[in-house]
């Protein structure tokens, strides 16, 4: 009876720590997180504009948003075009570059900092930078292009070739599912492919059945956090083109920050990030539920 | 060592390996290239075709031009003072809150946990609105407050505190009840015993959130609207904007100054940046 009481105040005092431990994190979850998230279902469902009032509208900005906001659906394509290219186009070139490197060779930590690079500093800058490199007169890529007897576009200036652009630029910054590969490619156990060996496997069937299945779960782990990045493509559609030209590549989160800070419709601002919310949401819980079937987590 | 022999065997198979990844790596460094070739370039010799990959002569008052047509000095002081502060209060809440979730355990600890991953796919549009009117009802627009405060309370912490929770409950319990027997309390121990024995996992933590801070651009360009508050990210949009085409030599040179800090910090902390991408790939 008494040991009992002892273990209980224990257990006790022990949760009084943790509660005291995580206090901070959970003030500013509920402070910075949920308040705002509860504030911005309001929001959504009123007309308010900054630094003014606003009304009760009910589901009006939605039925605007699916019925009338010709942007809005510009925006979602914009961005599904954005994430459709560039995110897989992103995770095969690191897959690539992963399996490059997987070999214990002089010169390969060089070669891992080199493609590794981009990545760090991946800010303003460097989107300055590949607004230079895509001049049409005097950039790299068609003086590049124009080596091989091509004459490349207005990259930024083109409705056809500004996403496409923005893409392409998106390619060099793949270091961090790089590394991610590379360390699940060195955790696969060498035993697999010594006895598919054995059996006269090639290097197609090996990389089929033993590589891509047991890196699976990071796939899947980098899949979801570039589709999640990918969707909220702002800063280059911002910088380099401002959503020009012609809207080619008025991404779903500048068009939300245009109306938001632009045109300060906070309201519908809030109404446009719910949206999105429920899409990336739904897509990574679409990712999880097939990810059941593609994804290998081993014998255990 | 299983690839090194199969590959012995075939050198040249090997050959074709260095060759792709040489190709490759020229191909990812040549923006690099590109960038400090243009910083150096007289205005003549920026807009030619072909390219000159070398300037002759080489400049240095494309530096100082660009760095004081707009007030840079103010701009990384600014970024700096946001980095360092927004670093400490990332590093104070997410080690704490890590602590508790590492060795103390209450009836709600797993629920809470798995909310703190959650929140790591949150998009932070979702509360970007919301956040902006409860600063402005604050009186914290135009100032570095949104920017820093926030981190204290653990906001964009979680993938932090994931890390270092990892971290900590590797280090044995042992420690813990040895010093416990000794009459330290809990927060002793946190303080003399567990951060101390952290620092691969808090050196990792301090590096992705000075990263974070220096490229930051949607935060900073909604709530620093003065220039004496510009950033970095800001200051530099700002001179793409007014200044850019004509005179890319310029912002190239001030682009490639705003880079090396975290080059350098890059390479002097290089292995604690494959560390901490690794846990969160291997672990996630």
């Amino acid at each position: 009876m008494k040991l009992r009481q002892i273990s209980h105040s224990i257990s006790r005092s022990e949760a009084a720590a943790f509660r005291l431990y995580i206090l901070p994190w959970m003030i500013g979850f509920l402070v910075f997180t949920v308040g705002p998230m509860v504030y911005s279902l309001y929001l959504a469902l009123t007309n308010t504009i900054l630094g003014g009032s606003g009304h009760f509208i009910g589901l009006h900005n939605f039925i605007f948003m699916f019925t009338k906001d010709p942007l809005f659906y510009t925006s979602l394509v914009n961005t599904a075009y954005y994430a459709a290219l560039s995110v897989p186009l992103g995770l095969l070139i690191a897959f690539v570059l992963a399996l490059l490197l997987n070999m214990k060779m002089p010169g390969m930590a060089l070669f891992r900092t080199v493609f590794y690079i981009p990545s760090v500093v991946n800010g303003v800058a460097v989107i300055l930078l590949w607004g230079w490199i895509f001049n049409p007169s005097y950039g790299l890529l068609n003086y590049l292009l124009s080596i091989i007897g091509m004459k490349g576009p207005d990259w930024l200036a083109n409705p056809a070739s500004a996403m496409p652009a923005i893409i392409f630029m998106s390619l060099w910054t793949i270091g961090g599912p790089m590394v991610i590969f590379l360390a699940s490619l060195q955790g696969i156990p060498a035993e697999l492919f010594e006895s598919a060996d054995i059996d006269g496997a090639g290097w197609w069937t090996k990389t089929m059945r033993i590589t891509i299945p047991s890196v699976s779960p990071v796939i899947f782990f980098n899949l979801i956090l570039g589709l999640i990045g990918g969707l909220q493509v702002f800063n280059q559609a911002y910088i380099l083109t401002n959503g020009g030209p012609l809207n080619a590549t008025t991404t779903y989160v500048l068009n939300l920050f245009n109306y938001g800070f632009v045109y300060l419709k906070v309201g519908y601002g809030s109404a446009l990030a719910w949206v999105l919310f429920i899409i990336i949401l739904g897509l990574t819980l679409f990712i999880m539920r097939t990810s059941r079937r593609w994804v290998y987590y081993g014998e255990t | 060592m299983e690839m090194d022999t199969r590959l012995q065997r075939r050198p040249l198979q090997l050959l074709l390996r260095y060759i792709l990844l040489i190709a490759l790596g020229l191909t990812f460094i040549m923006p690099f290239v590109w960038i400090v070739s243009t910083a150096f370039k007289p205005p003549s010799q920026v807009y030619t075709i072909p390219p000159q990959w070398l300037p002759r002569p080489a400049i240095l008052t494309n530096f100082s031009q660009g760095w004081t047509i707009l007030n840079f000095t103010r701009y990384t002081m600014n970024t700096l003072i946001i980095t360092v502060l927004a670093t400490l209060g990332i590093l104070i809440s997410s080690s704490l809150a890590a602590y508790g979730f590492a060795r103390f355990k209450a009836p709600e600890s797993a629920i809470l946990f798995a909310i703190v991953i959650s929140t790591m796919m949150l998009p932070s549009q979702v509360t970007l609105i919301p956040q902006y009117v409860l600063y402005s009802y604050l009186g914290w627009l135009n100032s570095f407050k949104p920017l820093i405060l926030p981190s204290f309370f653990g906001v964009g912490a979680a993938f932090f505190i994931f890390l270092l929770r990892q971290f900590f409950r590797t280090i044995p319990r042992q420690l813990d009840e040895a010093a416990k027997i000794d009459g330290c309390g809990s927060l002793r121990i946190f303080l003399t015993i567990v951060l101390p024995l952290s620092q691969p996992a808090l050196v990792t933590v301090v590096i992705f959130s000075v990263i974070n801070n220096w490229n930051d651009f949607l935060n900073q360009l909604i709530y620093l609207n003065s220039d004496a508050k510009y950033t970095i990210a800001v200051g530099l949009s700002f001179f793409n904007s007014k200044y850019g085409p004509q005179q890319v030599n310029l912002l190239m040179a001030v682009a490639f100054l705003t880079l090396l800090p975290i080059l350098v910090l890059f390479f002097a902390a290089q292995k604690y940046f494959v560390q901490g991408i690794v846990m969160t790939g291997l672990k996630g």
